[in-house]
């Protein structure tokens, strides 16, 4: 890699538990609600100790790496979402907590509401 | 952003509706299942969107710079251990465990990109923005940093070296700018004023203190 690579941090000390809230910081997170969502539950799931965040990590630069070559190809448009969503996916999947067939019948049901249903919040 | 490409994608732009359509609906059916199957409850997820959200954001690292910038011995311990350093202002929690905090001065500027996929340091920066994520910047910011920053809207002279840090599970940087000239004497909450997400990631100076000015009198 051309970067500097910085050197890698000694051991540092684990660290206290969630900070005190400091201020509303106002800045816009998410495009659209269910980026928000996603990022919620899979956060929810790493809390319980359902899984170590590096299982999480080491799908989603996968899933990157997958959505960066169908959108070169010619594909939809890099959305780091998709991947994001992609990878828990497979994470929840791995772990038994659902599979993907059921989440293909979820969708498709959810996708056959009557419109004027929000599905993305 | 300014290096992102605003080209007309054309035919990409209807698949990129469909998958957007998809990931909208398959991530709805992913949390349902999930609430219903008791392992998560849509209140739990409501609460950690809204902490992160609302209060997890740039001010915090804006206060660990300032807090640098007034005070020798705090800066030596961020550089030393920024970890345990922003722990010291309340900072802390996931994606924070290892933080390294690397110093701008006349001759180097830093810059921080995450190559793989979105390592970023949540305690004091939040969520990184969407550009951050992107292919573009984090590819070409390793490749032609000057030029990338240039477009970005910071024209750095010739002589100052620019160093590229490669966030990881391992190791998330955060950038320390320099204090902007004309800030004697002023206070902490007044220079975190200057310090902005841009600036700690590296793609920006703090912003100048006539600038704050100008934009107190406005305001």
């Amino acid at each position: 890699m051309a970067s500097a690579s910085g050197p890698r941090a000694a051991a540092l000390l684990a660290l206290a538990g969630p900070a005190a809230p400091p201020r509303r910081n106002g800045e816009l997170v998410f495009e659209v609600p269910w980026e928000g969502r996603l990022f919620g539950l899979t956060l929810t799931l790493h809390d319980q100790g359902r899984f170590e965040w590096e299982e999480f990590r080491q799908r989603l630069i996968r899933a990157i790496a997958r959505c960066e070559r169908e959108a070169a190809a010619g594909g939809a448009p890099f959305r780091y979402y998709q991947a994001w969503r992609a990878a828990l996916e497979d994470l929840v999947a791995a772990k038994g907590l659902c599979a993907a067939t059921e989440v293909d019948t979820r969708a498709r049901r959810l996708a056959a509401r009557p419109t004027g249903h929000d599905h993305g919040a | 952003m300014a290096h992102g490409d605003a080209g007309d994608h054309g035919r990409a732009d209807a698949h990129g509706r469909v998958q957007a359509e998809t990931d909208a609906l398959r991530s709805e059916a992913l949390e349902s299942l999930l609430v219903e199957k008791g392992l998560v409850t849509a209140e739990a997820v409501d609460a950690l969107l809204r902490h992160y959200e609302q209060d997890v954001g740039p001010l915090n690292g804006a206060r660990v710079v300032a807090r640098a910038w007034t005070d020798a011995a705090y800066r030596r311990r961020l550089l030393g251990d920024a970890t345990a350093a922003i722990a010291e202002l309340g900072f802390g929690g996931p994606q924070g465990e290892h933080i390294v905090v690397v110093e701008n001065g006349p001759d180097v500027h830093n810059v921080v990109v995450c190559t793989l996929c979105s390592c970023y340091p949540w305690p004091v920066l939040g969520l990184p923005p969407t550009w951050y994520k992107d292919p573009a910047y984090r590819s070409r910011i390793v490749r032609e940093p000057r030029q990338v920053l240039t477009e970005m809207g910071l024209a750095l002279p010739p002589q100052v070296e620019i160093r590229v840090w490669d966030s990881s599970a391992e190791v998330r940087y955060l950038v320390l700018p320099e204090r902007p000239a004309g800030t004697d004497g002023w206070s902490e909450e007044r220079l975190a004023g200057l310090v902005t997400r841009d600036a700690m990631i590296g793609v920006a100076r703090a912003r100048l203190a006539d600038d704050a000015r100008a934009a107190a009198g406005r305001g």
